[in-house]
Parts: C-alpha cells; sequence; structure tokens
C-alpha cells in the first residue's frame, strides 16, 4: 500500500492547528486528537518501509515543480521521528499538566514534528529550509515554554545561533542557485557533475557545514545545546536532543554532501575532524556536571560527534577509492548509531522529566536512593544508561562495535582507540548518574515521592522494549535489509542519486 | 560588484551580532543579515534593462498563444522573488518571537545587557 | 536612597505598561476616514494578486495595519471589544484550515492530486472569456486564505506587544 507522501506533512498541520480552536475547555480532547495523529504517523511510517519513490507536488513534472522524494534514508529518519514524537508526546500528556498553556504547547509540537517530516521527505534544496525554519522556530518557542529566568536566557542563545545558522544556509542556497540555475537537488547534482565545484560553489559548500553543523551541534558551534536542552521541559528535551539536531543537522549534512556536491577527501577529513572534536569535548565536558540534564545534553554533542564520524570515514574510503565493504560498513555504524541514540538519549530525557515531577529537582546532589521509590525510572534508566555506555546485549553496543570494527579494518587505528576510550568516559559518567540518583541513601525531603503515572510510564516502557531489541536490527538479516541497508545505498552511491530521480 | 557589497553587507550583520551587547543590537544585527541574503537572492535573478515578469497579450505569440522568445530573453528571473517574499515571511515570524523573548527577558532580568544575563554557566 | 530608586522603577513601569491609549480627536476623526479606504485597499490587493504584484502576505499586512491604526487613535480597550484577540487566534487557524482543505481537496482527483490545480484549467486557451478574473484556479483561493492568516496573526502580534503589562514585581532580586 503507498500512501501519498504529502500525508505525512499534511496530518500533523492540519492537527496543529486544529487544536487552538478548543481552547482551554477542550483540553482532554485537543490532548487524544495530537496522540492520535502522533500515532497514526508512526503506523504509516512502518507501512512505508522499502519503499523508494517520488511525488511530484501539483502534477508539475520535476525542474517546473517541487517534488517529494522518499528513499531508505528518508524511510529510516521518519521511522527515527515518529517513534520518538509518539513516546514524548504519550509522555507529555501528564507532564505538561503543570504548565497552563498545554493546547498551544500542543500546537507548537506538531508543527515541530510536520517541519522534521518535512526536511526528510523534501527533493527541493529551498523546501528543505522552508520546513528547517518552521521546525527551528516551534522549537525556539518551545525551549522557552515556561517563562522562567533560565529558560528565557537558554532560548534568547539558541534562537540567536539558530538565526545565524539559517542565514548562512539560506546564503548557501542563493549561491547554489546562482551557478547552477536550478533549485532541484537532483537537477544541482547534474549541474555540479558537468562543471565541477567553482569558487561559489566551494564557498556554498562551507556555508553549508557551518550552518547545519550550527544545527546539529557539532563542536566548534554547540554553545547553544547545553544552556537549551536543560531548560525545555523534558518531552521537549527528549525531542530536541533525540531527533531535531540529527533531522535538521546531520540528516541535512549527509544529503547535501553526498548526494548534491559529490564527496571528496577534503571534505571527509573535515567531517572526521568535525566528529572527533565532538565526540571528546562533549564527553569531558559531561563527566564534571551536576545538573542531570546538563550532563546528558553534553552527552548529545559527544554521541554527534560518533554519527558524523561514522559518515566521514565511509566518505574518506569512498573518496580514496578504497574498499567499499569498509565504507558501507563506516556508514551503516554512523546511521545506525543515530537511530540508536534518538532512541536511548529520549528515553534518557524522559527519564529525567519523571524524575524532576516527582522531586522537584534536577541537581545529582540534592537527590539519592530513589530506586525503591520509583522503581520503573529506575529500570528504565538503567537500560538506557547502559546503551548508551555501549553494554552489550543493547543497541549503542551493536552501533559502537560496527564503528570501531570499519575504523580497525580500513587502517584507522588512532581514530578506534579515541572511539573507545570516550566510550569509557561515557560509561563512567553514567554509572556516576546512576549511583548519585538511584543508589545512595534518601534524603529527608524526598521520603514521600511515588512513582509517576500510568502514561508517562507506558511510554518509557516502550523505548526501553525497543531499546532491547534494536540489536535485532543488525542481526537478523531480513530486518537489516529492509531498513539499514537501503538507507547505507542512498550514501554510498552518492551522485547517482540525481540519476535515480531524473529516471523516476 | 554588487554581490560584493551584498557580502559585506552580511558580514557587518555578522559583526553585530558577534560583538554587541545589548539584545536589541544583537536582534538588529540578525535583521540586517537577513536583508543582506535577500538582496543577494534579487539580484541574482536580475536582467540589466530587464522588464517586469508579467505576461500579457503582448507578450504572446498571436497564433498558437506561446510565450515569444524576446520575453524570455528580456524578462528578469521571477523565481529568486517568489524565493525572497517567502524568506521575508519566515524572517518575520522568526523576528516577533525573538523580540518577545527580549521583551520578557527585560521584565525578569531587569536589563537588556547580556553580559549581566549569565545565570546558565559550566 | 534605595527605595526612591525602587519607587521610581516601579513608576516607570507603570507608565510603560499602562497598555495603549487613545490620541487626540484629531487622529479619531483622520483614523475613522482612513481606516475604510486602507481596508479596501488591502482587500484589493489580495483579491488580484494573481496578476498584480501583492498577493496574500502584502495584503494581509495592509488589512492588519487598518486595525493597529485604529488601536492607535482609539485605544487598546476599543479594538479589543470589536476583534478580541482569542478571535484573531481562531481566525487565523480556520485561515490555515482553509488552506489545508484546498491543499487536501486534490486527493478527490486521484493520489498524486495533492496541491493541484483543479479549478482553473478550461480558461487558459480561449483568449475571449469574460472570466479572466479567476483564470488561476486555486491560487486565488489559496490567497484570500493567506490574507486571512497573515492580517490575524500579525494582528495579534501587534496587540500583543502593545498591551503587553510588566509584572511590578521585584524579580531583578531573585
Amino acid at each position: 500500500m503507498s500512501v501519498p507522501l504529502p500525508v505525512f506533512v499534511a496530518i500533523p498541520l492540519v492537527t496543529a492547528f486544529l487544536l487552538p480552536i478548543f481552547g482551554k475547555k477542550g483540553k482532554s480532547v485537543a490532548t487524544l486528537l495530537a496522540n492520535l495523529a502522533t500515532i497514526s504517523l508512526l503506523v504509516l511510517a512502518v507501512v512505508s518501509i522499502g519503499q523508494s519513490r517520488v511525488y511530484e507536488i501539483g502534477k508539475w513534472s520535476i525542474p517546473l515543480g517541487i517534488n517529494l522524494v522518499l528513499d531508505g534514508l528518508s524511510c529510516l529518519l521518519l521511522l527515527a521521528v515518529s517513534t520518538v514524537s509518539t513516546a514524548a508526546m504519550l509522555f507529555s500528556t501528564r507532564y505538561m499538566e503543570q504548565y497552563t498553556a498545554k493546547s498551544k504547547y500542543l500546537c507548537l509540537f506538531l508543527l515541530m514534528v510536520a517541519g522534521m517530516n518535512g526536511v526528510v521527505l523534501s527533493g527541493d534544496i529551498f523546501n528543505l529550509f522552508v520546513f528547517l525554519e518552521i521546525a527551528s522556530i516551534a522549537s525556539y518557542a518551545l525551549v522557552g515554554f515556561g517563562c522562567e529566568h533560565e529558560e528565557l536566557e537558554a532560548s534568547f542563545k539558541y534562537m540567536v545561533l539558530g538565526s545565524v545558522a539559517s542565514m548562512f544556509i539560506l546564503f548557501g542556497i542563493a549561491l547554489v542557485y546562482g551557478n547552477t540555475g536550478s533549485l532541484n537537488m537532483a537537477y544541482i547534482s547534474k549541474a555540479i557533475q558537468g562543471s565541477g565545484l567553482n569558487a561559489g560553489l566551494g564557498f556554498a559548500l562551507c556555508l553549508f557545514i557551518v550552518g547545519f553543523g550550527l544545527k546539529a551541534a557539532l563542536v566548534p558551534f554547540h554553545a547553544w545545546l547545553p544552556d537549551a536542552h536543560p531548560s525545555a521541559p523534558a518531552p521537549i528535551s527528549a525531542m530536541l536532543s533525540g531527533v531535531l539536531i540529527k533531522a535538521l543537522g546531520v540528516y541535512a549534512l549527509a544529503r547535501v554532501v553526498f548526494n548534491v556536491f559529490g564527496i571528496s577527501v577534503p571534505i571527509s577529513w573535515v567531517l572526521i575532524v568535525l566528529g572527533i572534536l565532538s565526540m571528546i569535548v562533549g564527553v569531558f565536558l559531561a563527566v564534571g556536571q551536576w545538573d542531570f540534564k546538563r550532563l546528558l545534553a553534553y552527552h548529545s554533542i559527544s554521541q554527534m560527534g560518533y554519527v558524523v564520524l561514522g559518515i566521514g570515514l565511509g566518505a574518506l574510503i569512498l573518496a580514496r577509492g578504497g574498499n567499499t565493504t569498509w565504507a558501507s560498513l563506516a556508514i551503516l555504524g554512523g546511521l545506525f548509531h543515530l537511530v540508536n541514540h534518538a532512541v536511548f538519549k529520549s528515553l534518557l530525557f524522559l527519564t529525567s522529566g519523571s524524575v524532576q515531577m516527582a522531586t522537584g529537582t534536577r541537581y545529582l546532589k540534592e537527590l539519592g536512593g530513589l530506586a525503591d521509590r520509583m522503581p520503573i525510572t529506575r529500570a528504565t534508566c538503567t537500560v538506557a544508561s547502559a546503551s548508551i555506555a555501549g553494554v552489550p546485549p543493547f543497541n549503542g553496543f551493536w552501533s559502537k562495535l560496527i564503528l570501531v570494527v570499519a575504523a580497525v579494518q580500513a587502517g584507522f587505528w588512532g581514530i578506534a582507540a579515541v572511539t573507545v576510550l570516550v566510550s569509557l568516559v561515557t560509561l563512567i559518567s553514567f554509572l556516576k548518574v546512576q549511583r548519585y540518583v538511584f543508589l545512595g541513601e534518601l534524603p529527608e525531603n524526598l521520603r514521600y515521592v511515588k512513582e509517576n503515572k500510568n502514561s508517562m510510564l507506558v511510554a518509557m516502557i516502550f523505548l526501553a522494549c525497543l531499546c532491547v531489541l534494536m540489536g535485532l536490527l543488525v542481526i537478523v538479516p531480513s530486518l537489516k535489509q529492509s531498513i539499514l541497508d537501503p538507507a547505507v545505498k542512498v550514501l554510498t552511491d552518492g551522485v547517482e542519486y540525481s540519476a535515480k530521480i531524473i529516471n523516476m | 560588484m554588487p554581490y560584493a557589497l551584498c557580502f559585506l553587507l552580511f558580514v557587518i550583520g555578522l559583526y553585530c551580532v558577534l560583538v554587541k551587547k545589548n539584545m536589541v543590537k544583537i536582534v538588529i544585527g540578525i535583521l540586517v543579515m537577513e536583508y543582506a541574503v535577500n538582496l543577494f537572492l534579487i539580484m541574482l535573478g536580475y536582467r540589466t534593462g530587464g522588464a517586469a515578469p508579467i505576461i500579457d497579450k503582448t507578450c504572446l505569440e498571436p497564433g498558437t498563444g506561446q510565450i515569444t522568445a524576446s520575453f524570455i530573453s528580456t524578462s528578469v528571473d521571477p523565481l529568486p522573488q517568489a524565493l525572497v517574499l517567502t524568506a521575508i515571511v519566515i524572517s518575520l515570524g522568526s523576528l516577533a518571537l525573538i523580540i518577545s523573548i527580549c521583551v520578557r527577558t527585560y521584565e525578569k532580568y531587569g536589563t537588556f545587557d547580556i553580559t549581566k544575563i549569565r545565570r546558565l554557566k559550566g | 536612597m534605595e527605595q526612591k530608586q525602587r519607587n521610581s522603577n516601579v513608576a516607570q513601569k507603570e507608565k510603560i505598561s499602562n497598555g495603549v491609549k487613545g490620541m487626540t480627536i484629531i487622529v479619531k476623526t483622520i483614523g475613522s476616514w482612513a481606516k475604510v479606504l486602507i481596508f479596501l485597499f488591502g482587500i484589493y490587493i489580495v483579491l488580484f494578486g494573481h496578476l498584480t504584484p501583492g498577493g496574500g502576505f502584502a495584503g494581509g499586512v495592509m488589512i492588519a495595519s487598518a486595525y493597529v491604526l485604529l488601536m492607535l487613535a482609539f485605544g487598546g480597550e476599543f479594538v479589543k471589544q470589536n476583534l478580541s484577540p482569542s478571535l484573531a487566534l481562531k481566525l487565523a487557524c480556520a485561515g490555515t484550515l482553509a488552506f489545508a482543505a484546498i491543499a487536501v481537496a486534490g486527493f478527490f482527483y486521484g493520489p498524486d492530486g495533492f496541491f493541484w490545480n483543479f479549478i482553473g484549467q478550461e480558461w487558459l486557451a480561449g483568449e475571449s472569456s469574460n472570466l479572466h478574473f479567476i483564470n488561476a484556479g486555486i491560487i486565488m483561493l489559496a490567497e484570500l486564505a493567506v490574507g486571512v492568516i497573515v492580517a490575524a496573526a500579525i494582528f495579534l502580534v501587534i496587540f500583543t506587544f502593545s498591551t503587553f503589562k510588566f509584572d511590578v514585581s521585584d524579580n531583578q532580586k531573585e
């Protein structure tokens, strides 16, 4: 059954603008509609696994009109976005009762989901920019949602850096249009292969790397993330850290660098250096944090470094003309880590939200001994911490193993060593979290905390089960071939993307 | 040559965002960057001595109703104009949001100076 | 000394935070004539968006500026009784849903008809048709919807900024 592609964007948009009409009296109806929207998106994303097609909007043929493209990479990211948004929406039915403007929150949340779906499906570079702006503006408003001191400061910092990034991206798009005469990614790719990179296109590529790197919070550009992600409400932190920095940052970067411009040796070294810097800086700054969510935010930076390192390593091997098996393995490690990180990082943020809702604080030194009072939160937090630290048999272990194997086989012993070291330091910091939050002594004022309500627990248990089961995605061959291999093939095919789209 | 001036305007806006300490001046810097990029987009489509890209009866061939070749060779490119319309509206929405954050921050902290609004550290 | 400083801060904030008061009788008279012209001109720009420069965005901003003129001349309370912010929010949502309905209506013509211009096909070939005005098909309907959305949204933004009341407690001491 082939779902028409605009449905992925139309369902959250229509639901988002239906909700403010209900106002304050129809809050439960609004919440029910929003949950139905995200669950239906998940069902549609699962149904569209393994398909690959082009949808022309308004029946205008390709260079004249905009098109939406569904291929393996888009499919993988659609699955990630809809999974995390379903869990976060379910969690926020109970969590957002603390705030007053819940219908506006749901409207902004669904706008963010619509924007991310649009970015992932778009086949036209300006359309990608428009949807990127929709998702970014919705997330700026959501970060400062409870209007306290720190949230407003964090939202301002995030917004200034995000706007600067969008301006760089728009400037890059203008340069690309001026040099190639088309806005469709397939036609741009064809023109660039024909003429090669001149000065304008090279500058545009640098602007794209800076702009998308700012959105993805890679290391020279990460200054907004440790302030923005802790200040947001917990389900929004889960969405931001789980899917927004990937769909807007890493996916767009990969699409532009691999499919539109084509890889070369200098670009892949840039990606590898950015990845290694992010990994190291992120994890060493994370170990010393005493605020639970700020620690998780720094870990997001370091895990994004893993993804970009995997993709960059695959690009370097392909650009040097090396063994394509190791290149696909490296890219597989990077993309699988992207999906894994979406699941376990959002689960970690949801557990931190659960702890914050029960106890009212998120500073590690004020917490302690919650293992008996909140058993399910403790169990899911342990599962997620084990996943991010790379403990077998959870999903983080498999993706890190694939990355290390690919690095070793291609001869990059230093990169493999750095990966293992960063993994160890991640384990240390999560042992610290476990000891300070769940083990140890229960302080006086926390003696009466209770476990949270059912809808929040269902969301966390759903993500924890996914953490355990996702290792099967690489072990079982049929699952790997239907979900992960098409995504890897899109990136290793590189500029043949344009030939496939034009012929469809 | 006019493209270099656009780039200079962009760099001036970037300088404002990086150096200035008042929140409203930073917002103005973002706006100047926005103007520079919109101006660059419109100048890309410009053709010296070109006509506006609006079709009326004089631009159509008398027999078949197709567009004449002289129109295509003398008109200005309309696609960047549509892009700029969209970009202006996006920046309007983003500006409304960032100004409202500035107003609320002034209400909470009592100052617009970003060196004094530094509760989040480390 | 500190008490006097704090009192003057409070007085300054109250002066800012009282919302928009009206203006003199000259401005009120001219405003009540001019608002009709501005509103009508804005509607003209929206309706002819597919033929002349303008369209939904520019026309919507002009319609909103008619209401802003009213707010400056007569005060915030007057405008709140005529077009309250909650009604403006509902109008904006209704406009967006109308736009989405136009786009989704293309699905009735087959699964690849999202946003297809299913109205304006027949009039393009014949030159002697009297209905040049609506030969653009769904573009005119979409411009109408966008005009309503932009007018309501920009009015809401400017109205909320002008009548925002500062919280006159000692927030900066925390």
